[in-house]
């Protein structure tokens, strides 16, 4: 499950606007600042907010070079659990493998919706975590801070490093350092 | 000033494809650039226009209200004088379609980054070579980036050409494939791209008042196909001096880049060629195939236009069994690349080759490994008729 094999891949599914394409963008650049090579890319939709979306995101010490969508992935992230129900999420995730749903339900809860999966559930209440440390309700930051701690792809301090270049001058240093705190929040809530 | 150019790691980026561009041409500093917006090219402009609010570039950014408005505005600023960019896609280019050969005929450098992409109807926004195919006869260099670091080189590489030979040029990029993905990539320092392409020196230009000149005249039944022909001379002249340009730019970059790469070509009997993103999936075909042991190889074209006839039959004249893919469907004929090919192997000569034709990809449709695979399974198989095949 950990960051061994020669490319990792990951699948994110969330609704537009949740902030998939950020929180896969920003782990391709703090992999990349570890030396390692990305591929990140949207499952090129329609993008509509509030609509379905899925984003692709694989990592590797090699270069890598197949274009191909996503089919057999190492993990699996999903930010909005409505879409465990209209989509299968975990197809050819297998039982060594995880899942990651932003969730007030326990992982039992999530495992009556999937029974044919076998691999390990993890829920976080990302939501609710935002809303408590940043006072808005984006849970990308604190599933992807989960996400590092299960899968071990980067960094963490490098993934906050990152953050704070990008967002600092976007969204002001005291937001962006709260944020920060969810994401930390986020990988250590396990 | 005495610090040198160094490698480092501050020089390794993730980016997507229309950043990378963006990247380009914020190095070869544009004097001036059209912008009007399209998907999916519009992560260039908006990146640029952000670069331009920073106080990154000195560009004169003209807002237009259409492709048709952004082409002539960039035409009125190269034939001033300036270095003069612009970007689009899909139907955007169509309908810059009537000026793109005023481009052309007037010889004026212009470089316009084509993020391309399937063209209406029905309505279709992802990736496909159609657009650029429509207007591949009307005068302008073509050449075809495989994934992000070859978007932001071939811009570079296409700056310093267009204003060698005095043509238009457009670097592609499959839209979202290449210009909606992260990938890692190396980005040259400012300095060597600022030397490396120049300043503009236009031999004539609208403002240069000393020396007073009318651009753009009739010309009738006695001169107008003389004119034709030295365009075709430019064009001929263009593919050795993208040689050129390549090889300068791989002692700066490091990286090399030439008319065509070919992949495990030497001792391989079937070989599909290909251009654009897709290449990228088939390298890894060709990788797994040849595990197996087959002889299987790949040709990616990356000088589309002018299109390496002689060298390219020179490269394949060994290979048996061909198949060529395109990304673009032409109506009532066989597909583009198909047709080029079919043309270099003649340019051989003596060998006879079977070339099998699929069209691939068209509207965004993924093409898959095992999509590629099957391709090779038909060449192995000797399933090759002049009938065109589609992976879907």
């Amino acid at each position: 499950m950990k960051f061994n094999k020669e490319t990792f891949e990951i699948i994110f599914f969330a609704r537009g606007g949740q902030g998939a394409k950020t929180a896969s963008e920003l782990i391709a650049h703090a992999a990349v600042l570890e030396g390692k090579y990305v591929k990140a890319f949207p499952f090129f939709g329609p993008e509509r907010s509030g609509a379905p979306t899925k984003m692709f995101l694989r990592v590797s010490e090699e270069p890598i070079r197949t274009q191909e969508p996503i089919i057999d992935p190492d993990a699996v992230v999903v930010l909005d659990e409505t879409v465990i129900d209209c989509q299968d999420v975990v197809k050819n995730l297998d039982r060594h493998e995880s899942l990651i749903v932003n969730s007030k339900r326990t992982p039992e809860e999530i495992r009556k919706k999937i029974p044919h999966f076998e691999g390990k559930i993890h829920t976080i209440d990302g939501n609710d975590i935002a809303l408590r440390i940043a006072g808005n309700s984006n849970p990308n930051m604190v599933l992807m801070g989960q996400l590092i701690k299960v899968t071990e792809i980067i960094k963490l301090e490098n993934a906050m490093r990152i953050f704070r270049e990008v967002f600092t001058p976007k969204i002001g240093k005291e937001l962006t350092e709260k944020t920060i705190q969810a994401m930390q929040a986020g990988y250590d809530e396990i | 000033m005495k610090n040198k150019p160094e490698k480092n790691k501050s020089n390794i980026k993730a980016m997507n494809g229309g950043y990378a561009m963006a990247e380009a041409l914020r190095q070869i500093q544009a004097d001036v650039m059209a912008v009007y917006p399209i998907t999916p090219q519009t992560t260039i402009i908006e990146t640029y226009a952000k670069m331009k609010a920073d106080g990154k570039v000195a560009t004169e950014i003209v807002h237009v209200e259409s492709e048709h408005s952004a082409m002539s505005a960039t035409i009125g600023a190269s034939a001033a004088g300036a270095r003069a960019v612009t970007a689009t896609s899909s139907q955007g280019l169509l309908y810059m379609a009537e000026l793109l050969p005023v481009a052309s005929g007037l010889r004026l450098p212009i470089v316009m980054c084509v993020s391309s992409r399937a063209i209406s109807a029905p309505i279709n926004i992802h990736g496909e070579h159609g657009d650029v195919m429509a207007v591949r006869d009307l005068g302008w260099i073509q050449i075809f980036s495989e994934n992000v670091q070859e978007a932001y080189d071939d811009v570079i590489i296409a700056a310093k050409l267009a204003e060698t030979v005095d043509l238009p040029v457009m670097p592609i990029m499959d839209g979202f494939h290449t210009s909606h993905t992260t990938e890692r990539i190396e980005i040259c320092d400012d300095k060597d791209i600022k030397n490396f392409v120049g300043k503009r020196k236009a031999e004539q230009s609208l403002l240069d008042f000393k020396n007073p000149v009318s651009f753009g005249p009739v010309a009738l039944q006695n001169s107008y196909f003389e004119f034709k022909i030295d365009q075709e001379g430019a064009m001929q002249k263009a593919k050795s001096e993208y040689k050129k340009i390549c090889a300068e730019y791989k002692k700066i970059s490091g990286r090399r880049h030439g008319l065509f790469e070919e992949y495990k070509l030497d001792d391989a009997d079937s070989a599909i060629v290909i251009m654009g993103a897709t290449s990228e999936t088939a390298k890894v075909v060709v990788d797994n195939l040849r595990a197996k042991g087959k002889k299987v190889g790949l040709l990616k074209i990356n000088l589309y236009r002018p299109f390496p006839y002689k060298e390219v039959g020179r490269e394949l004249a060994h290979i048996k069994k061909i198949a060529v893919l395109d990304r673009a469907i032409s109506f009532g004929a066989y597909p583009p690349l198909y047709q080029d090919i079919v043309s270099s192997m003649q340019h051989a000569g003596s060998h006879k080759h079977e070339i099998a034709s699929y069209i691939y990809g068209l509207g965004g449709r993924d093409t898959l490994q095992k999509d590629i695979e099957k391709v090779f399974d038909d060449l192995e198989e000797g399933e090759i008729s002049n009938k065109v095949k589609y992976l879907k």
